[in-house]
Protein backbone atom coordinates (compact mmCIF):
# COMPACT_ATOMS: atom_id res chain seq x y z
CA UNK A 1 0.00 0.00 0.00
CA UNK A 2 1.28 2.92 -0.60
CA UNK A 3 -0.16 7.20 -1.18
CA UNK A 4 1.35 10.72 -1.51
CA UNK A 5 -0.37 13.66 -0.34
CA UNK A 6 -0.01 17.07 1.08
CA UNK A 7 -0.86 17.08 4.45
CA UNK A 8 -0.81 19.35 8.04
CA UNK A 9 1.27 17.90 10.75
CA UNK A 10 -0.81 17.56 14.32
CA UNK A 11 2.17 16.51 16.45
CA UNK A 12 4.99 14.39 16.64
CA UNK A 13 6.17 12.03 19.65
CA UNK A 14 9.52 10.27 20.21
CA UNK A 15 9.57 6.59 18.43
CA UNK A 16 12.76 4.75 20.08
CA UNK A 17 15.65 6.89 20.17
CA UNK A 18 16.01 8.32 16.39
CA UNK A 19 12.50 8.22 14.64
CA UNK A 20 9.24 10.03 15.06
CA UNK A 21 5.71 8.89 15.49
CA UNK A 22 3.43 12.02 12.66
CA UNK A 23 0.45 12.43 13.26
CA UNK A 24 -0.84 13.79 10.05
CA UNK A 25 -3.97 15.62 8.61
CA UNK A 26 -4.47 15.18 5.04
CA UNK A 27 -7.85 15.65 2.64
CA UNK A 28 -8.13 12.05 1.34
CA UNK A 29 -7.02 9.86 3.84
CA UNK A 30 -8.07 11.77 7.05
CA UNK A 31 -5.80 11.45 10.15
CA UNK A 32 -2.69 9.33 9.20
CA UNK A 33 -0.13 8.29 11.53
CA UNK A 34 3.70 6.61 10.10
CA UNK A 35 6.99 6.61 11.40
CA UNK A 36 9.34 8.89 9.84
CA UNK A 37 12.85 7.24 10.35
CA UNK A 38 15.89 9.47 11.87
CA UNK A 39 12.93 11.86 12.63
CA UNK A 40 14.43 13.43 15.98
CA UNK A 41 17.73 14.76 13.82
CA UNK A 42 17.88 17.95 13.69
CA UNK A 43 17.36 18.08 10.03
CA UNK A 44 13.78 17.10 10.42
CA UNK A 45 12.84 18.94 14.00
CA UNK A 46 12.62 22.45 11.68
CA UNK A 47 10.53 20.85 9.54
CA UNK A 48 8.13 18.30 11.99
CA UNK A 49 6.43 21.17 13.65
CA UNK A 50 2.56 21.00 14.42
CA UNK A 51 1.22 22.99 11.55
CA UNK A 52 3.85 22.80 8.90
CA UNK A 53 2.32 21.41 5.44
CA UNK A 54 4.39 18.80 4.09
CA UNK A 55 4.50 16.31 1.40
CA UNK A 56 3.92 12.73 2.36
CA UNK A 57 4.68 9.60 1.35
CA UNK A 58 3.06 6.75 3.27
CA UNK A 59 4.11 3.55 2.54
CA UNK A 60 2.56 0.16 4.56
CA UNK A 61 1.98 -3.53 4.07
CA UNK A 62 -1.40 -2.89 5.02
CA UNK A 63 -3.45 0.27 5.14
CA UNK A 64 -4.47 -0.59 9.05
CA UNK A 65 -0.86 -1.05 9.79
CA UNK A 66 1.55 1.84 10.85
CA UNK A 67 3.10 2.47 8.37
CA UNK A 68 6.80 4.65 7.16
CA UNK A 69 6.55 8.44 5.86
CA UNK A 70 8.69 9.58 3.49
CA UNK A 71 8.05 13.50 4.11
CA UNK A 72 9.35 16.73 2.34
CA UNK A 73 8.79 20.27 3.71
CA UNK A 74 5.65 22.24 1.31
CA UNK A 75 5.10 25.34 3.72
CA UNK A 76 6.44 25.87 7.24
CA UNK A 77 3.65 27.70 8.62
CA UNK A 78 4.55 27.01 12.46
CA UNK A 79 7.98 29.45 12.22
CA UNK A 80 5.40 32.54 10.85
CA UNK A 81 2.87 31.53 13.85
CA UNK A 82 5.85 31.34 16.50
CA UNK A 83 5.76 35.28 17.22
CA UNK A 84 1.53 35.93 17.55
CA UNK A 85 0.77 33.72 21.17
CA UNK A 86 -3.10 34.33 20.46
CA UNK A 87 -2.42 32.27 16.50
CA UNK A 88 -0.22 29.37 18.70
CA UNK A 89 -3.12 29.13 21.34
CA UNK A 90 -5.56 28.53 17.93
CA UNK A 91 -3.04 26.24 16.25
CA UNK A 92 -3.20 23.94 19.28
CA UNK A 93 -6.75 24.21 19.60
CA UNK A 94 -7.20 22.90 15.96
CA UNK A 95 -4.59 20.19 16.31
CA UNK A 96 -6.28 19.02 19.77
CA UNK A 97 -9.72 19.27 17.07
CA UNK A 98 -8.60 17.25 14.72
CA UNK A 99 -6.69 14.97 17.01
CA UNK A 100 -10.24 13.83 18.38
CA UNK A 101 -11.24 12.44 14.34
CA UNK A 102 -10.78 8.71 14.17
CA UNK A 103 -8.38 7.73 12.10
CA UNK A 104 -8.31 7.31 8.22
CA UNK A 105 -11.83 9.09 8.52
CA UNK A 106 -11.22 11.78 5.43
CA UNK A 107 -13.18 14.83 6.39
CA UNK A 108 -12.49 17.21 3.24
CA UNK A 109 -14.64 20.26 3.84
CA UNK A 110 -13.22 20.21 7.94
CA UNK A 111 -9.51 19.95 5.97
CA UNK A 112 -10.30 22.51 3.59
CA UNK A 113 -11.37 25.34 6.71
CA UNK A 114 -8.51 24.01 8.59
CA UNK A 115 -6.42 24.97 5.59
CA UNK A 116 -7.81 28.24 5.03
CA UNK A 117 -7.50 29.29 8.90
CA UNK A 118 -4.01 28.45 9.12
CA UNK A 119 -3.50 30.84 5.74
CA UNK A 120 -5.68 33.12 7.38
CA UNK A 121 -3.83 32.97 10.77
CA UNK A 122 -0.16 33.10 8.94
CA UNK A 123 -1.20 36.37 6.39
CA UNK A 124 -2.33 38.46 9.58
CA UNK A 125 -6.20 38.15 8.75
CA UNK A 126 -8.76 38.56 11.17
CA UNK A 127 -9.45 34.93 11.68
CA UNK A 128 -11.08 34.48 15.31
CA UNK A 129 -14.35 34.16 13.79
CA UNK A 130 -13.39 31.39 11.68
CA UNK A 131 -12.01 29.41 14.71
CA UNK A 132 -15.54 29.37 16.41
CA UNK A 133 -16.82 28.06 12.80
CA UNK A 134 -14.22 25.59 13.01
CA UNK A 135 -14.94 24.36 16.17
CA UNK A 136 -18.93 23.81 14.82
CA UNK A 137 -17.57 22.15 12.09
CA UNK A 138 -15.70 19.63 13.70
CA UNK A 139 -18.72 18.75 15.94
CA UNK A 140 -20.80 18.99 12.59
CA UNK A 141 -18.91 16.31 11.12
CA UNK A 142 -18.73 14.19 14.05
CA UNK A 143 -22.36 14.14 13.73
CA UNK A 144 -23.16 16.38 16.76
CA UNK A 145 -23.80 20.17 14.21
CA UNK A 146 -25.88 22.53 15.79
CA UNK A 147 -29.01 23.61 13.54
CA UNK A 148 -29.27 27.11 12.48
CA UNK A 149 -31.78 27.22 9.57
CA UNK A 150 -34.64 28.12 11.87
CA UNK A 151 -36.35 28.31 15.18
CA UNK A 152 -37.08 25.38 17.04
CA UNK A 153 -40.31 26.86 18.20
CA UNK A 154 -41.66 28.76 15.43
CA UNK A 155 -40.37 28.39 12.58
CA UNK A 156 -39.35 31.28 11.72
CA UNK A 157 -36.13 32.06 9.88
CA UNK A 158 -35.21 35.78 10.88
CA UNK A 159 -34.20 36.95 14.37
CA UNK A 160 -32.45 34.29 15.19
CA UNK A 161 -30.66 35.07 18.35
CA UNK A 162 -30.41 31.96 20.50
CA UNK A 163 -29.68 28.51 20.43
CA UNK A 164 -31.57 26.00 23.12
CA UNK A 165 -28.95 24.38 24.94
CA UNK A 166 -31.16 21.28 25.02
CA UNK A 167 -31.91 20.93 21.00
CA UNK A 168 -28.89 22.85 19.83
CA UNK A 169 -31.79 24.52 17.86
CA UNK A 170 -31.90 27.70 16.76
CA UNK A 171 -34.83 29.91 18.96
CA UNK A 172 -35.93 33.02 17.50
CA UNK A 173 -35.99 36.69 19.47
CA UNK A 174 -39.77 36.73 19.97
CA UNK A 175 -39.61 33.18 20.88
CA UNK A 176 -36.83 33.00 23.67
CA UNK A 177 -37.06 36.10 24.97
CA UNK A 178 -39.22 34.65 27.76
CA UNK A 179 -36.42 32.15 28.49
CA UNK A 180 -33.23 33.82 27.36
CA UNK A 181 -31.80 33.45 30.64
CA UNK A 182 -31.29 29.74 29.86
CA UNK A 183 -30.60 30.16 26.05
CA UNK A 184 -27.35 30.59 24.45
CA UNK A 185 -26.64 33.57 22.62
CA UNK A 186 -26.43 33.41 18.98
CA UNK A 187 -23.64 35.75 17.20
CA UNK A 188 -24.73 37.09 14.21
CA UNK A 189 -21.33 36.07 12.69
CA UNK A 190 -22.27 32.22 13.06
CA UNK A 191 -25.62 32.69 10.49
CA UNK A 192 -23.59 34.00 7.95
CA UNK A 193 -19.55 32.58 7.15
CA UNK A 194 -18.79 35.44 4.94
CA UNK A 195 -19.03 37.61 8.29
CA UNK A 196 -15.96 39.02 9.48
CA UNK A 197 -15.39 40.05 13.08
CA UNK A 198 -13.13 41.27 15.91
CA UNK A 199 -15.95 42.34 18.21
CA UNK A 200 -14.59 40.65 21.25
CA UNK A 201 -17.69 40.25 23.20
CA UNK A 202 -19.82 38.82 20.29
CA UNK A 203 -15.98 36.33 19.80
CA UNK A 204 -16.99 35.19 22.95
CA UNK A 205 -20.55 34.64 22.41
CA UNK A 206 -19.21 32.63 20.04
CA UNK A 207 -16.42 30.23 21.97
CA UNK A 208 -19.07 29.37 24.84
CA UNK A 209 -21.81 28.50 21.88
CA UNK A 210 -18.82 26.61 20.87
CA UNK A 211 -17.42 24.95 24.19
CA UNK A 212 -21.17 23.83 25.28
CA UNK A 213 -21.15 21.35 22.48
CA UNK A 214 -18.16 20.31 22.72
CA UNK A 215 -17.75 19.85 26.38
CA UNK A 216 -21.33 17.78 25.94
CA UNK A 217 -20.08 15.82 23.12
CA UNK A 218 -16.68 15.55 23.51
CA UNK A 219 -14.90 16.07 26.74
CA UNK A 220 -17.87 15.07 28.94
CA UNK A 221 -18.93 12.30 26.50
CA UNK A 222 -15.61 10.90 26.37
CA UNK A 223 -14.69 11.70 30.47
CA UNK A 224 -11.58 13.97 28.78
CA UNK A 225 -10.39 16.91 30.53
CA UNK A 226 -11.57 20.12 28.58
CA UNK A 227 -8.75 21.41 26.69
CA UNK A 228 -6.67 23.93 28.48
CA UNK A 229 -5.15 25.70 25.70
CA UNK A 230 -8.95 26.49 24.34
CA UNK A 231 -8.93 28.23 28.04
CA UNK A 232 -6.05 30.16 27.79
CA UNK A 233 -6.68 31.44 24.29
CA UNK A 234 -9.81 32.73 25.85
CA UNK A 235 -8.54 34.27 29.07
CA UNK A 236 -6.43 35.66 26.35
CA UNK A 237 -9.41 37.06 24.78
CA UNK A 238 -10.77 38.62 27.38
CA UNK A 239 -8.13 40.42 28.35
CA UNK A 240 -7.71 42.28 25.16
CA UNK B 1 15.80 -27.22 26.83
CA UNK B 2 18.53 -24.85 25.38
CA UNK B 3 21.61 -24.67 27.71
CA UNK B 4 21.79 -21.13 29.53
CA UNK B 5 25.49 -19.84 28.66
CA UNK B 6 25.58 -16.86 30.73
CA UNK B 7 24.03 -16.91 34.22
CA UNK B 8 20.64 -15.32 35.11
CA UNK B 9 22.24 -12.37 37.26
CA UNK B 10 24.58 -11.32 34.34
CA UNK B 11 21.51 -11.83 31.65
CA UNK B 12 19.33 -9.64 33.99
CA UNK B 13 22.34 -6.96 34.13
CA UNK B 14 22.63 -6.80 30.70
CA UNK B 15 18.99 -6.39 29.75
CA UNK B 16 18.64 -3.40 32.07
CA UNK B 17 21.61 -1.63 30.47
CA UNK B 18 20.63 -2.70 27.14
CA UNK B 19 17.32 -0.32 28.34
CA UNK B 20 19.81 2.55 28.18
CA UNK B 21 19.98 5.29 25.63
CA UNK B 22 21.83 4.86 22.82
CA UNK B 23 22.44 1.01 23.96
CA UNK B 24 20.85 -1.93 22.04
CA UNK B 25 21.43 -5.91 23.35
CA UNK B 26 24.44 -6.29 21.51
CA UNK B 27 26.50 -3.23 22.85
CA UNK B 28 24.68 -3.82 26.14
CA UNK B 29 26.53 -7.79 26.38
CA UNK B 30 30.08 -5.41 25.19
CA UNK B 31 29.21 -3.44 27.68
CA UNK B 32 28.72 -5.59 30.93
CA UNK B 33 31.92 -7.84 29.82
CA UNK B 34 33.75 -5.13 29.54
CA UNK B 35 32.83 -4.11 33.06
CA UNK B 36 33.56 -7.94 34.01
CA UNK B 37 36.66 -7.75 33.04
CA UNK B 38 37.31 -4.85 35.31
CA UNK B 39 35.72 -5.23 38.26
CA UNK B 40 38.15 -3.18 40.40
CA UNK B 41 38.94 -0.41 38.10
CA UNK B 42 35.39 -0.33 37.15
CA UNK B 43 32.29 -2.55 38.04
CA UNK B 44 32.70 -2.18 41.57
CA UNK B 45 33.01 1.89 41.72
CA UNK B 46 30.66 1.63 39.62
CA UNK B 47 27.98 -0.22 41.63
CA UNK B 48 28.73 2.36 44.42
CA UNK B 49 28.54 5.14 42.40
CA UNK B 50 24.95 3.57 41.47
CA UNK B 51 23.97 3.22 44.68
CA UNK B 52 24.97 6.89 46.48
CA UNK B 53 23.74 8.76 43.62
CA UNK B 54 20.09 6.82 43.99
CA UNK B 55 20.09 6.98 47.93
CA UNK B 56 21.21 10.47 48.09
CA UNK B 57 19.90 11.83 44.78
CA UNK B 58 16.88 15.07 44.93
CA UNK B 59 15.00 17.23 43.15
CA UNK B 60 15.75 21.26 44.34
CA UNK B 61 12.74 22.17 45.81
CA UNK B 62 13.93 25.79 44.58
CA UNK B 63 14.54 25.80 40.82
CA UNK B 64 13.43 22.00 39.89
CA UNK B 65 17.31 20.70 39.12
CA UNK B 66 18.50 17.25 39.85
CA UNK B 67 21.15 17.47 42.18
CA UNK B 68 22.34 15.76 45.70
CA UNK B 69 21.47 18.53 47.88
CA UNK B 70 18.21 20.54 48.44
CA UNK B 71 18.93 23.42 47.27
CA UNK B 72 20.59 22.32 44.96
CA UNK B 73 24.54 23.68 44.58
CA UNK B 74 23.25 26.04 41.79
CA UNK B 75 20.65 27.81 44.17
CA UNK B 76 23.26 27.82 47.00
CA UNK B 77 26.07 29.14 44.87
CA UNK B 78 26.65 33.31 46.40
CA UNK B 79 28.57 33.98 43.36
CA UNK B 80 25.77 33.81 40.81
CA UNK B 81 23.64 36.75 39.16
CA UNK B 82 20.56 37.03 41.95
CA UNK B 83 18.51 39.46 39.64
CA UNK B 84 18.44 36.74 36.45
CA UNK B 85 16.78 33.23 36.70
CA UNK B 86 16.83 31.15 33.14
CA UNK B 87 13.76 29.07 32.60
CA UNK B 88 14.35 26.10 30.54
CA UNK B 89 12.50 22.92 30.12
CA UNK B 90 14.16 20.26 31.58
CA UNK B 91 17.38 19.62 33.21
CA UNK B 92 19.61 18.44 30.21
CA UNK B 93 18.92 22.44 29.21
CA UNK B 94 19.95 23.68 31.96
CA UNK B 95 23.02 20.66 32.00
CA UNK B 96 23.62 22.52 28.69
CA UNK B 97 23.94 26.00 29.46
CA UNK B 98 26.24 25.03 32.19
CA UNK B 99 28.50 23.13 30.31
CA UNK B 100 28.93 25.76 27.95
CA UNK B 101 29.63 28.24 30.62
CA UNK B 102 27.13 31.11 29.19
CA UNK B 103 25.09 31.91 31.85
CA UNK B 104 26.19 33.25 35.33
CA UNK B 105 22.28 33.09 36.34
CA UNK B 106 19.94 31.40 38.37
CA UNK B 107 17.24 28.29 36.80
CA UNK B 108 14.47 27.26 36.83
CA UNK B 109 13.39 23.83 35.30
CA UNK B 110 9.84 23.94 34.22
CA UNK B 111 10.16 20.37 33.71
CA UNK B 112 8.43 20.08 30.02
CA UNK B 113 6.15 22.21 27.68
CA UNK B 114 2.70 22.76 27.14
CA UNK B 115 1.13 20.25 24.36
CA UNK B 116 -2.07 20.08 22.90
CA UNK B 117 -1.69 16.36 21.91
CA UNK B 118 -0.12 15.29 25.18
CA UNK B 119 -2.44 16.74 27.29
CA UNK B 120 0.45 18.93 29.46
CA UNK B 121 -1.68 21.66 30.96
CA UNK B 122 0.01 24.53 33.26
CA UNK B 123 -0.62 22.24 36.48
CA UNK B 124 1.36 19.77 35.18
CA UNK B 125 4.65 21.71 34.81
CA UNK B 126 7.03 23.63 37.96
CA UNK B 127 4.98 27.49 36.92
CA UNK B 128 3.64 28.48 40.38
CA UNK B 129 7.03 27.99 41.65
CA UNK B 130 8.26 30.20 39.03
CA UNK B 131 6.20 33.16 39.85
CA UNK B 132 6.71 33.05 43.42
CA UNK B 133 10.36 33.26 42.48
CA UNK B 134 9.80 36.26 40.21
CA UNK B 135 8.06 38.45 42.83
CA UNK B 136 11.42 38.27 45.23
CA UNK B 137 12.61 42.02 44.34
CA UNK B 138 16.21 41.18 43.78
CA UNK B 139 14.84 39.30 40.52
CA UNK B 140 14.88 41.59 37.10
CA UNK B 141 14.67 39.35 34.34
CA UNK B 142 13.41 35.70 33.30
CA UNK B 143 14.70 34.31 29.88
CA UNK B 144 13.07 32.04 28.66
CA UNK B 145 15.45 29.68 27.38
CA UNK B 146 12.87 27.30 26.01
CA UNK B 147 13.47 25.01 22.51
CA UNK B 148 11.91 26.60 19.09
CA UNK B 149 9.19 24.75 18.91
CA UNK B 150 5.39 25.28 18.48
CA UNK B 151 5.12 23.71 22.03
CA UNK B 152 8.50 25.74 22.89
CA UNK B 153 6.99 28.81 21.90
CA UNK B 154 3.40 27.88 23.54
CA UNK B 155 5.04 27.89 26.87
CA UNK B 156 6.70 30.81 26.41
CA UNK B 157 3.47 33.29 25.54
CA UNK B 158 1.96 31.86 28.57
CA UNK B 159 4.67 32.36 31.16
CA UNK B 160 5.70 35.82 29.45
CA UNK B 161 1.40 36.27 30.25
CA UNK B 162 1.41 35.24 33.43
CA UNK B 163 4.25 36.90 34.79
CA UNK B 164 2.42 40.33 33.77
CA UNK B 165 1.78 41.03 37.43
CA UNK B 166 4.80 40.41 38.72
CA UNK B 167 7.96 43.49 38.28
CA UNK B 168 9.90 41.64 35.58
CA UNK B 169 11.62 42.00 32.50
CA UNK B 170 11.20 38.73 30.61
CA UNK B 171 13.48 37.94 27.23
CA UNK B 172 13.79 34.99 25.08
CA UNK B 173 16.46 33.54 23.21
CA UNK B 174 17.09 34.51 19.67
CA UNK B 175 16.25 32.58 17.04
CA UNK B 176 17.99 32.06 13.86
CA UNK B 177 21.67 31.23 11.93
CA UNK B 178 23.40 28.85 14.48
CA UNK B 179 27.19 30.31 14.60
CA UNK B 180 28.89 28.84 12.07
CA UNK B 181 25.49 27.82 10.33
CA UNK B 182 26.04 28.27 6.32
CA UNK B 183 22.72 28.71 4.86
CA UNK B 184 22.87 26.14 2.14
CA UNK B 185 23.36 23.48 4.58
CA UNK B 186 20.36 24.74 7.15
CA UNK B 187 17.00 23.15 7.20
CA UNK B 188 14.29 25.13 6.27
CA UNK B 189 12.46 25.24 9.46
CA UNK B 190 15.27 27.33 10.17
CA UNK B 191 15.71 29.13 7.36
CA UNK B 192 12.23 30.79 7.80
CA UNK B 193 12.62 31.52 11.36
CA UNK B 194 15.85 33.42 10.91
CA UNK B 195 13.98 35.18 8.01
CA UNK B 196 10.85 36.10 9.87
CA UNK B 197 13.39 37.49 13.24
CA UNK B 198 15.52 39.08 11.04
CA UNK B 199 16.94 42.40 12.55
CA UNK B 200 18.45 45.35 11.07
CA UNK B 201 22.18 45.76 10.67
ZN1 LIG C 1 18.08 24.69 42.69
Amino acid sequence: MEWKETGFILGVRPYGETSALLESWTRDHGRAMGLVRGGLSRRWKGILQPGNRIVLNWRGRFSEQLGVFIVEADHLYASELMNCPLALLALNVMNELVHIIPERDPHPRLFDSYEHLLNAMSKGYVWLADLVRFELKVLSELGFGIDLTSCVATGDVDNLVYVSPRSGRAVSRSAGLPYSDRLLPLPPFLLDDTLVTNDIPLLLQGFKLAGFFLDRHVYSFRKIAPSCMREILIKRLILL
Amino acid sequence: MARAAIGSEIEKLIRLFSGLPGLGLRSARRVVLYLIKREEQLLRPLSRALEMVADSIKICSCCGNIDTTDPCCVCIDPKRDLSVICVVEDVSDLWALERARVMNSHYHVLGGVLSALDGISPHDLNIKRLIERACVPEVQEILLAVNSTVEGHTTAHYITDILGDCNVRVSRLAQGIPVGGELDYLDDGTLAAAINARTIF
